[in-house]
């Protein structure tokens, strides 16, 4: 009888362990909202199912040009990590956003907050007296910083980090994904470095600053801007002068963001014999850099393409 | 580092001594040269000269080692300190494969005050990093034309607002917007914003103005055209608008449809539009507002809003009193009730946002003014505007008005206005409006009014 009972008491136990086993709810993924495609590109290689994560800005907009929605409101109001570019490119629309967000966790400093820039390459940082006379300046340096290979490794170290501190039984899991994306970038990078090499010091045009640190990292040449100042229109004295430098110079390229018009600079490129190019500068700015790496890959593809058929010049 | 500040404080000290010492013979040769360097024979100053052309060759040495060894120290400490290259993995090489035929890293084109590599951190070693955002906008307006009943100056710098905004704490941040005008300075906000509350809940206190309707909340550099449309002027306090002490509780339902966000305000009652006589008459004011994205290029934004409070009216003069000017009568407590409903339309596709946007807005609002001897006014007041972007800095904008007044519900304004915006950047604008007034009482206004408004200092929140 007391043995019955002992397997009866054995039986239950393991089927009432079993079953919680069986359908004991998974730990509810970790909502992550980032104000750019780039961010949460980086995240979800970090944070694979584990994460729910969504983007705010639309990869085709100009990432200073954002408007503070409510439907954002209501994202980051779900969220548990919120990843910002930083260094002032969201000021116009992520302070609002944040205000009235009604979450604790992602304002500034608190433990849902990360500022993606904290530890990467920033260039262009300003020095002495700055005036809004120099156009939209950033005081903090460059926002786009995540256009280096180099970053983009850095920022998903620390959203690793963060990710890892926010669910540390998940530690194991974020390292070993972003050991491999570490693998993987490492290698497109060699691939990269060498489709690049062959054009070290070739000399362009941009038309915002939105390349220094793509074109630094792939020693690249920027002699000139289609803006004369960021985020100022080109002037026709301004268009002229750099028709002239760009003959004087012999550069026949100039490299374009999706959102301007490219009414310009194709006038630009016709008085000098080149061409312009649309490159990505965000994951989902064009279908084929549909995350991190291809934004390289469509990015690199686009720009040798394009320097060849100008070095044939 | 110490000793190779010493050293090259030597070395300099040197050079000192070398450059001075011909400079000081020169300076005192002409007044009494010393009898030494006068008996000096050839060759004592050949052996003069050989001697400082060896101290200048060993300066020289010196120098040269020491501004390699400076410059390995810079090097490293870059390396040490500044982070990105050092946290760089060597798995991924930056150089091409083949340097020696790659050319020499190119240098780019950078403003003066631009520096290309900079450090990871910004240092927070200064007070200063706490000092709130401080920006300053003017607003210099004008008009010309013919109106009888006219406010505007043919020309004035009609508001100058300071803002100042900074996060207070874990908890809050605080926003102070201060306007100076003709006709003095006085508090157009000042609230703290309790960001961290459970619940959903946002609380603000302090000077605000108040949630009702969409026009209300807009400070004059955010408006699309030069001028308040007409019911606002009749019937929510004009520029001023509704603003007052006292607190606003919203609470956002969130689901994955709408943004729906409900607000109850209370105010102490010390506005043109409410006006508080006693401690326990309060004024108090609810808004819903929803709001949904269409697509990713248009959302659609409705709210509709309710006032309640007591207010303080002018009353005719009373007829045959004899005196000049006739004394303003006032009455005291009496009961208003306001209501508003809100749509804004707006258009503005992602890739063309720089270039294109549409604003299509409307609000109706209704008053019901409670007279003496329990009688009541009932006005109500209207407007349709768009404004529609076509170019980088170009606007263009259409304002439809017609109002009754607070007072005189079946006094009806009416009116239209057309705008051209230009927008030089984000920080100034200059915008021409014509307008036309039917007053009530059939006197017509045809105006141009134009503005320049600007602003310096910190970028603010972009205006939706």
């Amino acid at each position: 009888m007391r043995t019955q009972i002992l397997r009866f008491s054995l039986c239950a136990a393991t089927l009432a362990v079993g079953r919680a086993a069986l359908f004991a709810a998974p730990p509810a993924p970790l909502h992550v909202v980032t104000t750019t495609a780039d961010l949460a590109s980086l995240a979800r290689e970090v944070g694979g199912d584990r994460i729910e994560v969504a983007a705010l800005a639309n990869p085709t907009q100009d990432p200073h040009q954002v408007d503070p929605k409510p439907s954002f409101i209501l994202q980051v109001n779900r969220a548990d990590l919120l990843i910002a570019v930083g260094r002032e490119l969201e000021i116009g629309w992520l302070p609002p956003l944040t205000t009235s967000a009604r979450n604790a966790k992602v304002q500034p400093g608190g433990p849902g907050y990360l500022d993606a820039s904290t530890n990467v390459k920033i260039l262009e940082i300003p020095t002495g007296q700055i005036t809004r006379a120099m156009g939209d300046v950033h005081p903090q340096g460059n926002p786009h910083y995540w256009l280096d290979p180099a970053n983009g490794r850095i920022i998903a170290r620390a959203i690793k980090d963060k990710f890892s501190e926010l669910r540390p039984a998940d530690k194991a899991y974020f390292e070993q994904r972003y050991a491999q994306f570490d693998t993987r970038l490492a290698a497109a990078e060699k691939k990269w470095d060498a489709m690049l090499a062959p054009y070290r010091g070739a000399k362009l045009v941009t038309y915002h600053r939105s390349w220094p640190n793509f074109m630094e990292r792939w020693g690249l040449n920027v002699m000139g801007y289609v803006e004369p100042k960021p985020g100022i229109p080109a002037s026709p004295s301004h268009i002229i002068e750099l028709i002239e430098d760009m003959k004087r110079q012999n550069v026949k390229l100039i490299v374009m963001e999706p959102y301007f018009s490219s009414k310009t600079p194709d006038s630009i490129a016709a008085r000098v014999g080149g061409s312009v190019i649309v490159l990505a500068p965000s994951v989902g700015a064009v279908k084929e850099a549909g995350d991190y790496i291809q934004l390289f890959d469509y990015n690199i593809g686009k720009l040798t393409d394009a320097l060849k058929l100008a070095a044939g010049r | 580092m110490a000793r190779v500040r010493v050293r090259v404080s030597t070395g300099v000290l040197l050079l000192a001594g070398i450059v001075a010492a011909p400079a000081l013979a020169g300076a005192q040769q002409p007044q009494s040269p010393p009898p030494a360097a006068a008996a000096a024979s050839p060759a004592q100053v050949t052996q003069v000269r050989e001697e400082l052309e060896r101290l200048r060759l060993e300066f020289e040495a010196l120098r040269r080692t020491y501004d390699e060894r400076l410059r390995q120290l810079e090097q490293r400490l870059i390396q040490i300190g500044g982070g990105p290259m050092a946290l760089t993995p060597p798995a991924t090489p930056t150089s091409p494969p083949d340097p020696q035929q790659a050319p020499p890293p190119p240098q780019q084109q950078t403003d003066p005050a631009i520096v290309q590599p900079g450090p990871a951190q910004q240092p927070a070693g200064s007070s200063k990093v706490f000092n709130p955002d401080i920006s300053v906008n003017g607003n210099f307006v004008g008009a010309a034309g013919r109106n009888q009943f006219a406010t505007l100056s043919p020309m004035q710098l009609s508001e100058v607002e300071a803002a100042f905004q900074a996060i207070v704490d874990p908890y809050a941040r605080a926003d102070f917007f201060v306007a100076v005008g003709p006709d003095g300075a006085e508090v157009e906000e000042g609230y703290i914003t309790f960001t961290s509350l459970p619940a959903n809940l946002l609380l603000k206190a302090g000077k605000l103005r108040a949630n009702f309707g969409k026009m209300n909340t807009l400070h004059t550099h955010a408006l699309p055209s030069v001028d308040r449309p007409l019911v606002t002027e009749n019937l929510v306090g004009g520029d001023e608008g509704f603003a007052d002490a006292g607190m606003s509780l919203s609470h956002l339902i969130n689901n994955p449809v709408v943004y729906l966000e409900l607000t109850g305000e209370v105010f102490a009652g010390l506005s043109d539009v409410f006006h508080s006589v006693k401690r326990s008459e309060l004024t108090y004011v609810g808004r819903v507002r929803g709001y949904h994205d269409l697509n990713d290029a248009s959302n659609i934004d409705v709210g509709a809003s309710f006032a309640y409070g007591p207010s303080t009216i002018d009353l005719p003069p009373p007829l045959l009193t004899g005196l000049e000017p006739a004394p303003i009568i006032q009455a005291a407590g009496m009961n208003k009730r306001m209501a508003a409903i809100d749509a804004t339309f707006r258009y503005r596709p992602p890739s063309r946002a720089i270039y294109q946007r549409l604003n299509v807005r409307t609000e109706f609002i209704w008053s019901r003014q409670e007279l003496p001897e329990q009688a009541f006014e009932s006005a109500f007041g209207m407007y349709a505007s768009g404004e529609y972007q076509f170019a980088r800095r170009w606007y263009i904008g259409g304002r439809y008005d017609r109002s009754g007044r607070t007072l005189d519900g079946d006094a009806i304004d009416t009116g239209g206005s057309a705008f051209l915006t230009f927008w030089p950047t984000e920080f100034s604008q200059i915008r021409g409006q014509f307008r036309r007034i039917n007053f009530a009482e059939g006197a017509k206004a045809n105006e141009f009014l134009f503005q320049f408004n600007f602003t310096i200092g910190a970028h603010g929140a972009h205006v939706f």
